[in-house]
């Protein structure tokens, strides 16, 4: 910046004292955005508790505190072990059982697609790619990381399910596969975590120091054995922290799973089944204004807070995991 | 590849007194190791690749099997009828959403990001807010939406309207933008503060006339990559009730339908000619994107260089 010839901005005819008065007032000002997103979380916790008491308690703890009555209408037993979840059926039932289920089958079979695949991509970019092929490699991955989960969902409607999955059912096993599947709401988060998978990882293994290395060398390691047991052992916490990362992922992801594994909640061992995610049930039942006060609002919150737990503990975890383990290295 | 030269030593050693070792195997087990590697590097953009050419595919489907014209896709809003549907209100409804999203988050995110950075001592409630940042970057977008439905739309009443959405949005994307203009601020060298300080500038004075400049493309840089995020967010709009209309919003208090909503709603449909048309709004959606990110990346090399 051409700083020297021209004033700047911030320099006004006023005193010393206005100056100085201006950088305090500047500085409560910027404090006052940063404490916006302290005040967000506050706001996530307050709303999501607030809501989801009315679904437990039939009123809002707003509510209760004005002195409505409180009687418990879902028992969290039920809640946690029902296997029926129809909130506002003729009879309603409310096990969240079949949900979770849901979310924690696309989560694991997830898992199984972006953790092994993106730890070899990792190790790949970082120790064996050569700079050519990394530059062209690293941002290819970066586009995948940044194709909105939506257009995920259109793949897995209308590629994934009915190009692959589809013949794959009839042929092996005679089954007649429906517009959603579980398997292929596993394959399409799987295939949207990888990035974040290997990015992560691969940070983590470059940081590893050419020492180690080199002295695995010298005793005659090879290069595979260099990669995996002393590349990998040595960034572990890094590798691990995208790992959990993925799957924190996994369970929020809403739109492809929505797109790929359906609406139908239900607890299955046939991958070609169709399964409702927590977050399927919260995009069936978003109704905007219209449904202020019905079970079907108050369980999206019910929904919504045991989700926003779930990725929580996650995040924690993480947070636990990177301080426990994290090796410096210099 | 690099691993010739790490192999050549032991390609010698054949005839080595160590016969426990097998050589040729481990030489073949390192062979085997790279290819399981590169063939799982290659199932990523396998996969990417695939992705775009059905995209592709079914938008060329679209204009020629099905009856898709992108003059009437681009003239015509949203409709339950399959012929008369386009995408115009979607498009406007998101290009508004992107305004009033970077008018809301910029401000605020930027200016917690010099708060952090210039002006945060280090004690507790500073690592209170930056082990926050990470958590909410962490939480699930629908729940953004949930919070902006409790509190907005129903909570002080605006309704199920633009503004509700952007406000959305605009939560979502807010750690984004304060963690990369905490990097761009970062990446400014001391030896220009201490330059302007020796002049006898305040801090905030300092910010304003040489911090901030010098890290504005980052900034802006950060602030578009932020912002193609939230251009492609569908659950939050969802929640906030984006569903549940056809017509074009004409400003932030209008209800509105924007290209990710739009798109699901078409996908959703079971009928070859939904689909379809979700393909053609999906290539109009990633054009989006990918401008903005050439953006982005023509911003971040013009403006590079070494402090």
């Amino acid at each position: 910046m051409s700083t020297e010839t021209d004033p700047g901005p911030g320099i006004t005819g006023g005193t010393a004292r206005d100056d100085i008065e201006s950088n305090r007032r500047a500085r409560r000002i910027l404090f006052g955005c940063a404490s916006i997103t302290v005040l967000t979380t506050l706001a996530i916790f307050f709303v999501l508790f607030d809501n989801a008491a009315s679904y437990f308690f039939g009123a809002r703890f707003t509510e209760m505190l004005m002195g409505a009555s409180v009687e418990q209408t879902v028992t969290f037993t039920e809640f946690f072990t029902g296997t029926r979840w129809a909130p506002s059926h003729a009879t309603p039932s409310h096990g969240a059982l079949p949900i979770i289920f849901g979310t924690l089958a696309i989560t694991v079979g997830a898992a199984f697609v972006s953790i092994p695949i993106g730890t070899a991509t990792a190790i790949y970019l970082s120790e064996y790619a050569s700079p050519a092929v990394r530059s062209k490699l690293k941002p290819t991955l970066e586009i995948l990381a940044g194709i909105p989960t939506i257009v995920y969902g259109y793949f897995a409607i209308a590629f994934i399910n009915p190009v692959i999955l589809g013949p794959i059912a009839g042929a092996l096993f005679g089954i007649n596969l429906g517009r959603y599947s579980l398997l292929s709401g596993m394959l399409v988060v799987g295939i949207m975590t990888i990035p974040m998978v290997s990015s992560i990882s691969e940070d983590a293994m470059s940081a590893v120091p050419d020492d180690l290395r080199n002295g695995a060398y010298a005793l005659g390691a090879t290069k595979y054995n260099v990669s995996t047991r002393i590349v990998l052992p040595a960034s572990i916490s890094g590798v691990f922290a995208s790992y959990i990362l993925a799957v924190s992922r996994a369970i929020g992801e809403t739109m492809a799973v929505t797109l790929a594994a359906g609406f139908n909640a239900n607890i299955t061992a046939n991958p070609f089944d169709e399964v409702m995610t927590m977050t399927a049930y919260m995009v069936s039942r978003a109704r905007g204004t219209s449904a202020v006060g019905t079970v079907d609002y108050q369980s999206l919150f019910a929904v919504g807070l045991l989700l926003f737990l779930m990725t929580l503990a996650m995040n924690l975890l993480n947070d636990w995991f990177k301080r426990r383990f994290q090796e410096e290295y210099r | 590849m690099s691993t010739d030269t790490d192999d050549a030593p032991f390609a010698e050693s054949e005839e080595t007194p160590f016969t426990d070792i097998d050589l040729g195997w481990e030489h073949r087990k390192n062979r085997i190791f790279l290819g399981i590697i590169f063939a799982a590097s290659m199932f990523g953009v396998v996969m990417l690749a695939l992705l775009l050419l059905d995209v592709v595919t079914d938008f060329y489907r679209g204009q020629t099997e099905f009856g898709i014209s992108l003059i009437d896709f681009f003239t015509r809003d949203g409709s339950r009828r399959q012929e008369l549907a386009g995408f115009r209100g979607a498009i406007v409804a998101s290009v508004m959403l992107m305004i009033f999203t970077a008018i809301l988050a910029f401000f605020v995110g930027v200016g917690s990001a010099i708060y952090l950075e210039e002006y945060a001592p280090d004690n507790r409630v500073t690592r209170l807010i930056e082990a926050n940042l990470a958590n909410l970057a962490g939480v699930p977008s629908i729940v953004y939406g949930l919070l902006a439905l409790a509190a907005f739309v129903n909570g002080i009443g605006l309704g199920p309207i633009l503004l509700a959405g952007a406000i959305a949005l605009a939560l979502l994307v807010m750690p984004i933008i304060i963690v990369s203009t905490q990097e761009a601020l970062r990446a400014v060298p001391d030896s220009m503060r201490n330059g302007s300080y020796a002049t006898g500038a305040t801090k905030w004075q300092t910010i304003r006339g040489v911090v901030l400049p010098a890290a504005m493309p980052g900034i802006m840089t950060g602030t578009i990559l932020a912002l193609a995020r939230a251009i492609g967010e569908t659950a939050p709009l969802i929640m906030v009730g984006a569903l549940f209309t056809n017509r074009i919003a004409w400003g932030p208090f209008d209800r509105f339908s924007a290209m990710p909503t739009q798109i699901y709603n078409w996908a959703a449909e079971p009928e070859p000619h939904f689909i379809h048309l979700a393909a053609t709004g999906i290539a109009v959606l990633l054009a989006f994107l990918f401008a903005m990110n050439g953006i982005a990346i023509y911003l971040r090399n013009k403006y590079e260089r070494d402090l």
